[in-house]
């Protein structure tokens, strides 16, 4: 569909869902089994490492940017792979940024299911796997929560993104780094019209998760 | 004909309090052994001990002749082996169907089974209309009877009821009494151990009675002998309604 705007508004979309959905999905098999062990096991030093994760909500996107930059950057650690100005490099970066959410989210869900319910589950004579499963499971709704919280922050992202991904049409380009151009360049009703766009990708994306989070309940 | 539950000089602390101190105690198969005593005595923490969620921090807590670390897998192994009712109907965020199947699950069963015996118990407590619903939407005295259930979906030989039936309507106590009367009845060997505060209750359902006190247990003795003839004055003054707590 390509408009009088200049390029593919649904490619542009597309690869907005594509980067967004792949940084929520590793930041989420990462941060939530992360934050249910950190919510659910003792050990030194737990709650240094809640508040640490806690402080992290607030990392900057620029920070985030500049870290995966400087890995993938020609002369970083990371340089030879050449991924600096790709997707990859956004999911990276955008990952780094959902982890701390998935993983913080998921320890206050996990840590607020109620003691008579989890001494319940240890008493019907779980295994600790089971019952910590069991106990994530009950924590679902809070769980889903941390998918939904940790996409808001993805697909909302234009900071990190336009920094490793440089915002290259037919390559990059997603639907925030578009506005933030067609903003600079005046074109005000093109940005308005991706803004729409991309609140609709959005509540479609959280209207499913939703759909989910209440079917996990039978 | 064995004890499945034994403990000897168990003490039990959190922090300065202590909540459990020096119990011996020893119940017998095919009873229902009633504790009683004033809030804040340590008899919840006594059934906790027995269903080895907290360890001892002096004595001996031999259940159903196995001894074991609160935590280590063999607890587990143990603890599969008992129901607990807590007084609070702990329902779990799924339907009703699969809040008793989940006990079963757990241990292991195959679906072509569990479906057979959840259909039983569903009958037996009057919820197959309910079976699809999220278990969190019945009343109390369903959601408590739904707990029972899956306490003893798996034939557990020892039942841990901790004020099972507080704050429920006379009917739901009533049907909750004859569930345990009966699972007591389908095996000689098994065993039950009842909190209550209700005297009442603990008059019609045990065999044997202790009074707890301070952490300390008082008296043990028949249900007829605690209350018309009982050793500590205690226990008279409790049984009596004279002490106040």
């Amino acid at each position: 569909m390509a408009l009088d705007i200049g390029y593919d508004v649904v490619q542009v979309t597309l690869l907005s869902l594509y980067v967004s959905g792949c940084a929520t999905t590793v930041g989420s098999l990462i941060g939530i089994p992360l934050g249910a062990r950190i919510g659910l096991r003792q050990f030194g030093g737990k709650g240094l490492l809640k508040t640490i994760t806690y402080t992290m909500y607030g990392f900057p996107p620029v920070i985030s940017g500049l870290v995966i930059y400087y890995l993938l950057s020609r002369s970083g650690p990371l340089g030879s792979l050449g991924l600096l100005f790709t997707p990859t490099a956004m999911i990276l970066a955008e990952t780094l940024l959902v982890i701390p959410l998935t993983t913080g989210i998921t320890i206050s869900s996990v840590t607020e299911v109620d003691k008579a319910i989890k001494d319940t589950i240890t008493s019907l004579g779980t295994t600790r796997r089971q019952g910590e499963w069991t106990i994530m499971k009950e924590a679902w709704v809070g769980i889903v929560m941390a998918i939904m919280v940790a996409f808001g922050r993805c697909i909302a992202e234009v900071g990190a993104a336009y920094m490793v991904g440089g915002n290259i049409q037919g390559q990059t380009r997603v639907l925030t780094t578009a506005i933030m151009m067609e903003t600079r360049l005046g074109k005000f009703d093109y940005a308005v019209g991706l803004g729409v766009v991309l609140l609709g990708v959005a509540m479609a994306v959280f209207l499913f998760l939703k759909y989910i989070q209440e079917k996990e309940m039978l | 004909m064995t004890a499945p539950v034994v403990l000897e000089k168990v003490t039990k602390r959190y922090e300065d309090v202590v909540a459990v101190k020096n119990v011996d105690l020893e119940t017998r198969e095919g009873e229902i052994f009633g504790i009683v005593g004033p809030s804040g005595a340590g008899k919840s923490t006594l059934l906790r001990l027995v269903d080895l969620l907290e360890a001892p921090d002096e004595g001996r807590v031999s259940v159903l002749e196995c001894e074991a670390d609160s935590r280590s897998n063999e607890a587990c192994t143990i603890r599969r082996k008992i129901g607990m009712v807590l007084q609070k109907p702990v329902v779990l965020n799924r339907s009703v169907a699969n809040n008793l199947g989940y006990a079963l699950r757990i241990r292991g069963w195959p679906e072509e089974k569990i479906m057979p015996a959840v259909d039983r118990e569903l009958k037996r407590l009057g919820l197959e209309d309910r079976r699809t619903k999220n278990a969190r939407t019945l009343s109390g005295g369903e959601m408590q009877r739904l707990s029972f259930s899956r306490s003893t979906i798996f034939s557990p030989k020892l039942l841990l009821l901790d004020e099972f039936a507080a704050n429920l309507d006379p009917a739901n106590v009533a049907i909750l009494e004859k569930l345990v009367k009966g699972y007591m009845e389908e095996d000689s060997s098994r065993a039950t151990i009842l909190i209550t505060h209700n005297l009442f209750q603990a008059k019609r359902m045990c065999d044997r009675i202790a009074l707890v006190w301070g952490g300390e247990v008082v008296e043990v003795a028949d249900a007829r002998r605690f209350f018309d003839d009982p050793e500590d004055s205690r226990t008279t003054a409790f049984t009596s309604g004279e002490a106040v707590y």
